[in-house]
């Protein structure tokens, strides 16, 4: 196991090489310029090729590149061409909020999408089931910005529950954490509490129609030891990859939910980056998800092991 | 240890070490909560000039001379000034007291290093630069600037709004190479800038600054004593509109700057919300031109296009309530001093299209695309773009309509190759009312050929019609300079207006003192 794991983790080497070349590729061949959107709308080009000269953009590819390699080596992400912030703080500035939003909605989505799927296969057929399949079919097609703008409206505006928007760091107390947290994790959680419904059920209703379930009812066990002791163990194993495939869409809905509800996280600092031009923070945060995104899959292949012990590494 | 307990434990120092946001909660202080009209980057109003930085930095520093709401350049950080005659000669004397928020005291070498950078960068200052003989500090408190050719118009560069903005820093801040942005944010004005609480993209906050001593007259403008009524300004960038309203009908935040037309009526409705005018200098919708390629190049195909054009559809399409825009027939901000409509008969009327057509084909064009680039991620961009390709296609031109986002177009704009090869032929962007009260501050209206803005328009009438605005001596003079500027601009098509249109703020009911600027105006503000 420990020989994997090393392998495993030596393999992210070259992946989030690869990863920095092609998004420092992406980023040199993509229209967009810094230098323009830093002088302003008054600037002429003159300005314009000055500031792009002083920040070094007009230098050769290769040695952009080399530079930016050894100084991320070295641990540097580099600086924000815009903040002059190190992008390192501005990641840890982001870390916390994100990290936040996307826990809770993971803890959210399990503690509902699976008891919603393992009752939808236990009730195959029923009003039950049916109802459970709508709403996950309205979970995965209305969009998270819908939600959320709903969720605002009702919880925020009119009932006053819940603020409209913000983030209180956990610091500052659990209650105020939370009470930012709540609406932008139900209008995330929505397409994943779907996905994971739907794969709880209908890996559940393939595990229901084995032989062994069959012998334990026939043994007399009681429903709910068949389905939480037996049936979902063994049901787990696609579960948990969906969990970890998950992750991916937690990312790409965290930009959307954190612009709705106007949280500080990794989401936003990527997209205006995008937006600005601004090369370091967008290599810094891309190179971080895809670390996050490896080491979530290596989570999620060891995960296999405690579900199913006749995987082996 | 048990699996769980190691799980428990790890997660807690995790959450524990992580670096968090620090905007602070600042029970018991003044807090005025605001959004800005856009996501604030940087702090350096010299080496950008970016409006949101330009508004920012108007908390942070200070100003020799400040502008009133007559335009009119009031003393501000100067204590006294004296010119000579024949205006080659200028003496300024600082006020006694003046403090950097390191407070350390503002001197003449400060302000002798803060105006050398901003003349880099300013028009005026460039003018200033290159008449310039000397600028010497007679004593700590007193600046000597000698010019080998008068310029009259002193007190308004160094106090005009218009970015970039001749703020005065400490001497070693002011001597970063005025293309690059400074990394130390130290000013003399009102507030602090908190840099450890800055978070880009989310929140920049503003603390009173203990050591400002207001002037004694009323504040107007950037002139007389600004007062700040607050501990505490927290500038918060919500990226969503809609969002943003919600947070101002909950109370949440205090004043949005610049809220959406589709928006204000929800706003309007709300019986804790206040809406009114802005700017009252408002903007000026720009058709950019390139002037280096055909068909362009030729002034028949512009007048073509202009002819042709109805700002009505534009403004419609920009701003829909018709309390807010009015027809344009002039380069300049209606309502000001100089305002002329000399030569802008073209833009007035009904539109010509035959006529456009004819003249179009007069000029040889024989239906090659035109490149139209539209920033599709900004509102008045987009609904510009999106008529332009109309009123090309009824006037017979092939429209090449690229959709892309600002980032984008800022950097297509800058290239001076054929559209066919990367190039372009159109773009839309528009101008602060504020920049368009005279040549001065206007650098889209500029016809310096390669050294003019983008689209790189060249006439020589025009240029000569900018040198005798600088000349002129009083106001009288300066109207009629302005003109004759209109007339000639008119009829070589610099550019063309798309229209004149003002844009909301908003604020809760129980904040008082906003006013209309086109810049916020924070001094005076109070909240209850």
């Amino acid at each position: 196991m420990l020989g994997y794991l090393a392998r495993r983790m030596l393999a992210t080497i070259p992946v989030m090489a690869i990863v920095a070349l092609f998004v420092f590729s992406l980023l040199y061949i993509a229209p967009g310029d810094p230098a323009a959107i830093i002088a302003g709308d008054q600037a002429t080009p003159a300005d314009v090729e000055r500031i792009r000269a002083g920040l070094g953009l007009d230098r050769p590819f290769l040695i952009r590149f080399g530079e930016w390699v050894w100084h991320v080596l070295n641990g540097d992400l580099g600086v924000s061409i815009f903040t002059n912030l190190p992008v390192t703080r501005m990641i840890q500035q982001r870390l916390e909020p994100t990290m936040s939003l996307m826990v809770l909605t993971l803890i959210l989505s399990i503690a509902i999408a699976v008891p919603m799927g393992v009752l939808a296969a236990w009730n195959q057929g029923t009003w039950i089931d049916r109802v459970i399949m709508v709403l996950a079919v309205f979970g995965f097609s209305v969009p998270v910005f819908v939600v959320g703008y709903i969720l605002a409206y009702v919880f925020a505006l009119e009932l006053d529950w819940f603020p409209v928007q913000g983030y209180t760091p956990l610091a500052r107390g659990f209650g105020p954490w939370l009470n930012n947290l709540v609406l932008p994790s139900v209008a995330l959680g929505g397409v994943y509490i779907a996905l994971i419904a739907r794969i709880t059920r209908a890996t559940m209703l393939e595990v229901l129609g084995q032989d062994y379930v069959r012998t334990a009812k026939a043994k007399g066990v009681g429903s709910r030891t068949i389905l939480f002791l037996h049936a979902l163990k063994n049901a787990a194993v696609p579960i948990v990859t969906v969990i970890g495939i998950g992750v991916a869409l937690l990312i790409g809905g965290a930009v959307v939910t954190e612009s709705v509800f106007a949280i500080p996280g990794l989401g936003r600092l990527v997209v205006d980056a995008i937006l600005r031009r601004d090369y370091p923070v967008i290599q810094g945060v891309v190179l971080l998800f895809s670390f996050v995104y490896v080491l979530v899959n290596l989570g999620v292949d060891l995960l296999y092991t405690v579900f199913d012990p006749r995987i082996r590494y | 240890m048990k699996r769980r307990e190691l799980l428990a434990t790890g997660t807690a120092a995790a959450v524990g070490s992580l670096a968090m946001p620090r905007l602070s909660a600042a029970q018991g202080a003044r807090v005025l909560r605001f959004v800005p009209q856009a996501n604030l980057s940087s702090l350096d109003a010299i080496a950008g000039t970016q409006y949101v930085v330009r508004n920012a930095s108007l908390l942070v520093w200070d100003t020799l001379f400040g502008v009133d709401s007559n335009l009119v350049p009031k003393l501000q950080m100067a204590e006294a000034y004296e010119a000579s005659e024949d205006y080659k000669t200028w003496t300024i004397r600082l006020r006694p007291g003046l403090k950097f928020h390191d407070n350390e005291p503002v001197l003449s070498r400060d302000v002798i290093a803060s105006l050398n950078r901003w003349m880099v960068r300013d028009t005026m200052g460039q003018r200033i630069k290159a008449s310039l003989d000397a600028m010497e500090a007679l004593d700590d408190r007193t600046v000597r600037i000698r010019l080998n050719k008068p310029f009259p118009k002193m007190l308004f560069a160094l106090g005009k709004s218009n970015a970039p903005v001749a703020e005065i820093m400490p001497e070693r801040i002011a001597k970063t190479d005025p293309f690059q942005l400074i990394k130390e944010f130290v000013g003399s004005g009102p507030m602090v800038f908190k840099r450890d609480e800055w978070v880009p993209g989310s929140a920049a906050v503003f603390e009173k600054f203990a050591g400002y001593d207001p002037r004694p007259e009323v504040a107007d403008w950037l002139s007389g004593g600004k007062r700040v009524m607050f501990d505490r300004i927290e500038w918060l960038i919500l990226p969503d509109d809609a969002t943003k309203a919600a947070a101002l009908q909950n109370g949440e935040i205090d004043w949005w700057e610049n809220p959406v037309p589709d928006l204000v009526p929800l706003l309007k409705r709300n019986r804790n919300v206040n809406v009114d005018i802005a700017d009252p200098l408002g903007n000026i919708g720009s058709f950019r031109i390139n002037h280096l390629h055909p068909p362009f190049n030729d002034p028949r195909v512009r007048r073509a296009v202009m002819m042709a054009l109805s700002q009505e559809d534009y403004m419609r399409a920009v701003v829909g309530d018709d309390a807010l825009w009015k027809p344009l027939p002039s380069y300049f901000t209606p309502g000001t001093p100089s305002y002329s409509e000399a030569g802008g008969e073209l833009l007035t009327g009904p539109r010509r299209y035959d006529e456009a057509k004819k003249l179009l084909a007069e000029a040889g064009y024989k239906g090659e695309p035109i490149v139209l680039c539209v920033a599709t991620d900004v509102q008045i961009t987009k609904a510009q773009g999106d008529v332009t390709a109309d009123l090309l296609q009824k006037i017979g031109m092939k429209v090449d309509y690229q959709a892309l986002d600002w980032g984008t177009v800022g950097a297509r704009r800058a290239k001076k190759e054929p559209p066919s090869q990367g190039g372009w032929h159109i773009f839309h962007t528009w101008h602060a009312g504020a920049d368009c009260i005279n040549p001065a501050p206007y650098t889209a209206f500029d016809a310096g050929g390669d050294k003019a803005w983008f689209g790189w328009p060249k006439s020589d009438a025009v240029q000569a019609g900018i040198a005798a605005w600088y000349d002129a001596p009083d106001a009288a003079a300066e109207k009629a300079a302005v003109a004759d500027l209109n007339k000639t601009a008119m009829e070589f098509v610099t550019y063309i207006p798309t229209g004149f249109f003002l844009g909301y703020q908003a604020w809760r009911k129980n904040v008082s003192g906003v006013i209309k600027a086109p810049f916020p105006v924070f001094w005076g503000v109070q909240k209850t």
